[in-house]
């Protein structure tokens, strides 16, 4: 387990690459764990002293790894603002959005980031989203309406803001897995629908454009479905977007036990 | 033998305009195979970043007309956009805004249950439609999820498309890395779409995702097709610092102040009219000149920068119209903007210039098609009003899925595919770029190079700066950066990154050597040393062409359908 000391690096006075100030040269030790299955299923962690400041996210402080020390870190990442759901990981062992996790906030001298849970790992912190993407896409996640196709002339749905309310949280889903992979079902049950899913084929049911609750119902009630959940409530508790998916299964399961309608 | 795969329609990205062409295609043609080919998972291109509005007429009981958008574009490209392509987007905007509706999108509705629409800079009406502050993020959502529908839509997530293969006339197929196993492919497929968006990335300071670099331009430039306009680069007013990120204009949409250190706000003495709402190349020449007239503040970083201030907005309102920002000023930059001014400054955010089209997205080469921001249709000029570009991925990707939908359903005959250039390219990537050895850290060199971008093309230009910096360019490029240190086949993106690093050299130049030949002052393009517009030498597009010796630059003619250009002023 090597530890690299960091090259000086030039700095320079522009943006995007803020001049260090010299009472801030902070270093942090980051963990990252390499594994590639291709070549070596077992993994081991390797760690790299980096230096910090104040608003260092623990995207920046990996690519820092990837750009001066090893070019070699497999990492999936882009938009670097918490919208494109990329870089979702473990760090310091809970799911968290790497761009969205200052180091800061971690309040650890030591940081270890490792491939989320629940996800067959490609190579070291990127991992597989078969799963989640074909389940997302059996849920129906799409308006159901004769009319969703516009014709000439026609104008919208009315839709007020009390309408729009009722789902407009469980559409902030980014996709990034976090839930699924903080998720105690899925780590027992590789089929099971998860969080994301039944996210998804709530907030599309509470739609009011939308009339296709009963074949949604129909595909979350069956045996990998909505009854597995037993609310442990994790996946609620790490999205980044605040979307609370354990709300989401109850309110369906209250379509399916008829406390609603 | 090189693995290969037939496909009918394949479209190269898988932003808004992609998979608004997907969708389209699959709808015109059902049985058609359809491939949305994307360097990221399809669901994160930088488009879910769009934050403000898309423009359209909703509203004309209220006195919005279609001819107030027009001349609002037409007046915010400095009479550089293409009139007919403008009424193009025009009229068609209403019912894509209505299309979305339909297809799930939470646009925030009034009180009545109508869709909500917001000011935005440059505009006479508050014609930007909006939900909350996430407006790319739902639309980018909604195309996703109505792709879902349609099972001749397939996805390939995390594939890097190399080079574009045409035998001179007709397209033929592409060259492409399968991420995850790190195999080399080719698609063999009837018709391309090029919708790879914009290239913010050659900027070091910049509002785009890192993965926003040229490959889609570069591909399109190596294979003989002209990049126009590229001189033409967007800095939006307000990035924040330190991390460029973008805080929409509709923060000043719904009030927002712009402060220079004497608290004044200066947009009074720029655009006593629109004040901060004039069109962005006009803010941020305002704020550049505040900065270097001694009137800016600095930051942590030590970095020039001006105010954003909120507060008088209350609470309340950020929070429920402007939660995005909230969020990223928090977060980012540890400042809640209901308490504190935000610390912005000029920062790359769009280019106006791209993939030479026609008004209905086509290329030079039959079969391939561009849109979005990957495209140039001249929709935007010299600069582009914010809720636009929203606005002109959904109208031309629905434009080119159509179209090229039905040239597929034509039947052509197909060209023999020039398996030549599958070797070609195979040679220029794997012994060129993996097999390359060097000492220089391409990393470094990426940095480098965006930062002679930022200081020699930035806001304001002139022509020792734009001279200096292609030089620098060019003797940077010589450097030993040419090689992938990670051996490994699987998610290779260091290999993916330098060939990414390569388009940025050729992209770069492009954007340079037509700031060089642009004598005059137009839009986004500000010349201290030629500070004037010059419509008797200029009011024409730039083409660039790729040759292996230096670039070839030509000119290309303003389509003025009704107005003849005047003087711009807000």
């Amino acid at each position: 387990m090597a530890t690299v000391t960091v090259p000086k690096k030039e700095s320079q006075n522009l943006p995007g690459n803020p001049k260090e100030s010299q009472e801030q040269q902070k270093t942090v030790t980051l963990r990252i764990a390499r594994i590639n299955p291709g070549e070596d299923a077992k993994g081991k962690f390797e760690e790299f002293k980096i230096p910090v400041q104040k608003w260092t996210t623990v995207l920046e402080a990996i690519l820092y790894v990837k750009q001066n020390l090893d070019h070699s870190v497999a990492l999936r990442y882009s938009c670097r603002q918490a919208s494109c759901g990329s870089c979702g990981m473990k760090i310091n062992g809970k799911p968290r959005l790497a761009c969205y996790t200052k180091i800061s906030e971690l309040e650890s001298e030591t940081i270890t980031v490792e491939p989320m849970s629940n996800y067959p790992i490609i190579r070291d912190l990127a991992v597989n989203f078969e799963h989640l993407f074909s389940t997302h896409k059996k849920m129906k996640p799409f308006i159901i309406n004769e009319e969703s196709e516009i014709k000439p002339g026609a104008k919208e749905f009315i839709q007020t803001p009390q309408d729009l309310e009722k789902f407009l949280q469980f559409s902030y889903c980014i996709k990034c897995g976090l839930c699924n992979s903080a998720c105690p079902t899925m780590a027992t049950d590789a089929s099971f629908i998860g969080p994301q899913g039944l996210a998804q084929a709530y907030r599309y049911t509470a739609d009011n454009r939308d009339e296709g609750k009963k074949e949604r119902l129909k595909i979350v009630d069956q045996s990998h479905g909505i009854w597995r959940c037993h609310f442990a409530g994790s996946c609620s508790n790490v999205c980044p977007k605040g979307v609370d998916p354990a709300m989401a299964i109850q309110l369906l399961r209250g379509y399916l036990l008829g406390f609603r309608k | 033998m090189v693995n290969s795969i037939d496909i009918d329609l394949l479209i190269v990205g898988s932003g808004l305009a992609g998979l608004r062409a997907a969708i389209q295609a699959a709808k015109v043609a059902p049985h058609m195979k359809i491939a949305v080919v994307s360097k990221l998972q399809v669901m994160r291109s930088h488009s879910v970043s769009a934050e403000g509005g898309t423009a359209a007429v909703l509203y004309p009981e209220d006195g919005d007309t279609l001819e107030s958008h027009i001349y609002d574009t037409v007046k915010g490209s400095d009479f550089l956009g293409d009139q007919d392509v403008i009424e193009k987007l025009v009229a068609d905007m209403p019912s894509e805004v209505y299309q979305l509706e339909h297809w799930g999108m939470p646009w925030s509705r009034r009180e009545d249950g109508r869709i909500g629409q917001r000011n935005f800079g440059g505009y006479s009406f508050p014609r930007a439609t909006f939900a909350q502050d996430k407006v790319g993020f739902y639309e980018m959502q909604t195309l996703y999820d109505t792709c879902q529908k349609f099972d001749n839509i397939m996805f390939y997530n995390e594939w890097f498309v190399t080079s574009i293969i045409h035998d001179n006339l007709r397209f033929c197929g592409v060259t492409a890395i399968e991420l995850s196993s790190g195999t080399f492919y080719t698609f063999k497929a009837k018709a391309l779409i090029i919708a790879t968006g914009g290239a913010g990335r050659v900027y070091s300071f910049s509002t785009y995702a890192l993965a926003s670099t040229p490959d889609g331009l570069d591909m399109a430039y190596r294979a003989g097709m002209a990049l126009k306009d590229m001189e033409f680069v967007q800095f939006h007013p307000t990035g924040i610092l330190p991390s460029g990120i973008l805080i929409t204009e509709g923060a000043r949409g719904e009030g927002g102040y712009l402060l220079n250190s004497n608290g004044e706000r200066f947009m009074k003495k720029y655009a006593p009219t629109k004040l901060e709402l004039a069109s962005r190349d006009v803010v941020s020449r305002a704020m550049i000149t505040e900065i270097n007239e001694g009137r800016g503040f600095k930051h942590d970083t030590g970095v020039d920068c001006m105010k954003l201030d909120l507060r008088h907005l209350g609470k309340e309102l950020i929070i429920k119209k402007l939660p995005a920002i909230r969020e990223i000023s928090l977060k980012f930059s540890g400042i809640d903007p209901a308490d504190e001014p935000i610390d912005v400054r000029p920062v790359c955010h769009y280019m106006m210039g791209g993939i030479h089209t026609n008004i209905d997205g086509a290329t030079e080469i039959q079969g391939i098609w561009a849109a979005g921001e990957a495209a140039c249709n001249s929709v935007h000029g010299a600069n582009r009003l914010g809720a636009n570009s929203t606005a002109e991925c959904l109208v031309w990707g629905k434009i080119t899925g159509e179209l090229a939908a039905k040239y597929i359903m034509d039947n052509k005959p197909t060209p023999p595919f020039p398996l030549h250039l599958v070797a070609n390219e195979e040679k220029r990537i794997y012994d060129g770029i993996f097999r390359g050895t060097g000492g220089a850290n391409p990393y470094e060199v990426r940095q480098d190079l965006t930062e002679i971008m930022n200081s020699k093309a930035y806001v304001y230009r002139n022509e020792n700066d734009l001279v200096e910096g292609l030089k620098l360019v060019r003797s940077l490029r010589l450097k030993t950066w040419k090689h992938v240190d990670d051996k490994a086949k699987e998610y290779n993106t260091n290999f993916t990154n330098v060939m990414e690093l390569d388009s940025m050299f050729r992209v770069a130049e492009v954007i340079l050597m037509g700031a060089i030949w642009r004598k005059e002052s137009r839009g986004a393009h500000a010349r201290t040393d030629y500070p004037d517009r010059d419509d008797k030498n200029f009011l024409a597009h730039t083409l660039v062409y790729y040759d292996s010796k230096e670039p070839v630059i030509k000119t290309h003619p303003v389509t003025i359908t009704k107005y003849k250009p005047v003087e711009r002023k807000y």
